[in-house]
């Protein structure tokens, strides 16, 4: 199977690639033990609430095979939908614009906010501009980005980077938060304390300054509905509501997945969407707009359609249902990998299993090989998933890729895939196989175990199985195998 | 019954008592047990490692020489679970529909072997004793994948003095995920780490599962750090009587 002929998200713009591969930023994650109680600590409250907010619905499991088949009947016929939103949107009195990929949008942006004079926006919490990097480019053409979800403002005034979908501060702890403030937010209290109630109403004062002036908003979307042409943007804090009613101008940067065709399928994604993101029956707010309105809210409102590799991610049959996803993290707060490494080790703005499926797929799999080895299939990411996105399987999937790009691009087999060929050939024979496991045995007792025996007594084995006997021993080989047992018993 | 042994290729050369025991219980119970000895490999490990093509040989081997049987027993959750989810799938993907209708029957008559002795043979009690602390880690593909639920742990539960202590977080992965443990071992560590100290907090002997390969991981972890429990699986521990008991 080949991809050629679909754009991917390009390299040198947004997050959507690590500097290091997942292994070795990992590993040094493991190490920072802060980070591994914060995480610990706020993945399992997560965890928890969302369990007991989805045993609530005796309908859940149907609920989530609706949603699957809607967001399923969006991608097959995505190019219709769009049209129709585009066509809604206008109608309304919103610009519609389509960006190939991050560079194009970013330039769209920066050119709407530019033509409105102002140099500064506010920002909706919004993972589609962290995907393509807008802060960035915003502040290289001289405009000033505030993010105002409490979060990403403590991310922003960090220097930092998101390390989880929804809670984007999730490696921070609140003395940390507090230090943050301190040191970068203007006019705080000197005096702040930790107190989770100082901390916000230290980012509500700071925050209403920049809502009552900000003549510009950018935001992302949750949902589109094409029928009708109406954004939908679901928030916990009310900043959102801010963003999105006060300033003249109202940016919207979305991905093309994100629609819904009818204004009922709400129905079925408000009662995922909470219950899984934050184990809440439903978030605090719901902000809808469709147009624009004389005198009600902002005066002008451009959509923005961002693709960045998701045609690329819908022409694989076996990876396209990651475009199902509506980014509401129950894969990240349960999952045993993320749960210990956090998400910047993924590199990627989308971190967890649902990133090890999705980031390799925006950027295209030669630019992320070690993600989609980031997993060990243990299958808890699925059964929470509220859109069915069977992630082991495509976790599975994506690693044939990349051994493929490896193979097609490489002249001789790398190690692994040889291996992997030595095995399949001399397991394919009942004599080659039988006769394996009593060289293997033999081999043992020839002294193999006694010229990996460190001198602490330690069966230690040469690379790459050194990474399993630097942290366990190894099975005591046995006298014979089963099956010359068996054999033998007659 | 007549029952058709799967040992899988990892017990076949590293643990064959769990085998062995598999026989026992099973001829126990009265079935004749059959190990077709061309049988080799499920091919999970190249499947999950992203090797399908190198996977496809042991497939086509793997339905030929189990086509026959009417019902077929696996000592492990990962690989009864690769049999029934993969197979057919990896077939259809290299456009083989023959081999992947017969892979789908070999499949349905598949049962990791909790399964087979609840939902087949409808025994819970398989007449074992076992006087000894043990804790129970249920292996994600025994519990994501093939959906066992609580079959082992009523076999476990029947078994004549067996103490049986609560592991914390047991459903948590214990880290091995096959080539993992190689391509990402300090997270796989980490994971392991978590388990080992939820096995040592229970103060149980022995630490039973379904599945050798992750019974070899945590094991591996308990002897590093000298835990003092050990691993068996379970039918070593159904397998185990008054008369040939299993050590703990």
């Amino acid at each position: 199977m080949t991809y050629l002929g679909m754009p991917t998200a390009p390299p040198g713009v947004g997050q959507l690639r690590g500097s290091e591969p997942f292994p070795r930023a990992a590993e040094t994650a493991l190490g920072n033990g802060q980070l591994r109680r914060n995480l610990a600590n706020a993945t399992s409250i997560i965890r928890a609430k969302r369990a007991a907010a989805v045993a609530e619905l005796d309908d859940w499991q149907e609920l989530r095979t609706a949603a699957a088949a809607i967001k399923d009947d969006v991608l097959a016929n995505l190019d219709g939908y769009l049209l129709q939103l585009e066509a809604r949107v206008t109608e309304r009195g919103g610009v519609v614009h389509w960006a190939r990929d991050a560079t194009e949008a970013n330039r769209i942006v920066t050119g709407l906010v530019a033509a409105t004079g102002s140099r500064e926006v506010v920002k909706v919490k919004s993972m589609a501009t962290q995907e393509i990097g807008l802060n960035e480019a915003l502040a290289e053409a001289g405009i000033l980005a505030f993010e105002t979800d409490l979060a990403e403002l403590i991310v922003q005034l960090g220097h930092d980077r998101p390390s989880h979908i929804l809670v984007p501060a999730i490696h921070r702890n609140r003395t940390e938060i507090r230090d943050i403030f301190l040191a970068e937010m203007a006019g705080v209290e000197p005096g702040l304390t930790d107190d989770p109630a100082a901390l916000a109403e230290a980012a509500r004062r700071y925050l209403r300054q920049k809502f009552l002036t900000a003549k510009v908003a950018i935001s992302g979307a949750n949902f589109a509905i094409a029928e009708t042409g109406t954004l939908m943007v679901v928030e916990s804090e009310g900043n959102g509501r801010m963003c999105l009613t006060l300033p003249d101008t109202l940016i919207t940067v979305m991905g093309i997945e994100k629609l819904l065709p009818s204004f009922t399928d709400l129905e079925v994604f408000l009662q995922l969407l909470p219950r899984s993101a934050t184990g809440e029956r439903m978030n605090p707010y719901t902000s809808m707009w469709t147009g624009v309105h004389p005198g009600d809210g902002p005066a002008q409102f451009h959509l923005v359609l961002l693709d960045n590799g998701r045609t690329a991610t819908l022409a694989d049959e076996r990876g396209r249902s990651a475009l199902r996803c509506i980014r509401c993290s129950a894969c990240l707060n349960v999952c045993p990998v993320y749960e210990r490494t956090g998400g910047h080790a993924y590199g990627s703005v989308y971190p967890g299993p649902i990133g090890a499926v999705l980031s390799p797929q925006l950027t295209g799999v030669a630019d992320n090989p070690s993600l989609p080895f980031a997993s060990t299939l243990c299958g808890a990411c699925y059964d929470v998933c509220p859109v069915a996105i069977d992630i082991p399987s495509m976790l599975v999937h994506l690693r044939s890729r990349v051994n493929q790009d490896n193979a097609s691009s490489h002249r001789l087999p790398g190690p692994e895939a040889a291996g992997m060929a030595a095995a399949s050939w001399a397991m394919g024979g009942r004599r080659r196989w039988t006769w394996l496991l009593r060289a293997a045995r033999l081999g043992r007792l020839a002294g193999l175990s006694r010229l990996s025996r460190s001198a602490a007594g330690r069966r230690l084995l040469p690379p790459p199985l050194s990474a399993w006997t630097r942290s366990r021993d190894l099975p005591t080989p046995p006298e014979q195998s089963f099956r010359d047992w068996w054999a033998g018993q007659g | 019954m007549r029952v058709a042994l799967f040992a899988t290729c990892l017990v076949d050369g590293l643990f064959p008592d769990v085998a062995r025991a598999t026989v026992r219980v099973l001829r126990r119970l009265g079935h004749e047990v059959v190990f077709p000895q061309d049988q080799s490999c499920c091919g999970q490990m190249h499947l999950n490692t992203g090797y399908p093509a190198e996977a496809l040989p042991l497939i086509r081997r793997h339905v030929r020489v189990f086509a026959g049987f009417d019902a077929i027993v696996a000592p492990s959750g990962s690989c009864a679970g690769s049999i029934r989810h993969q197979h057919a799938d990896t077939a259809r993907r290299f456009g083989d529909e023959r081999l992947a209708a017969a892979a789908e029957g070999v499949a349905a008559r598949t049962y990791e072997l909790s399964e087979f002795l609840v939902d087949v043979t409808g025994v819970i009690d398989v007449g074992a004793y076992f006087p000894h602390r043990v804790t129970y880690h249920p292996t994600c593909h025994s519990l994501r994948l093939l959906r066992v639920g609580g079959k082992p742990m009523a076999l476990l539960r029947a078994v004549d003095g067996i103490e049986l202590a609560e592991l914390s977080a047991a459903e948590s992965c214990c880290g091995f995920g096959g080539t993992f443990a190689l391509k990402n071992s300090a997270v796989s560590s980490a994971m392991l780490a978590d388990k080992v100290a939820a096995i040592r907090d229970t103060g149980a002997a022995v630490c039973a599962a379904g599945d050798s390969s992750c019974l070899m991981h945590i094991g591996g972890g308990l002897s590093r750090l000298h835990v003092g429990a050990r691993t068996l699986h379970l039918a070593q521990i159904l397998a185990s009587t008054r008369s040939e008991p299993a050590l703990a």
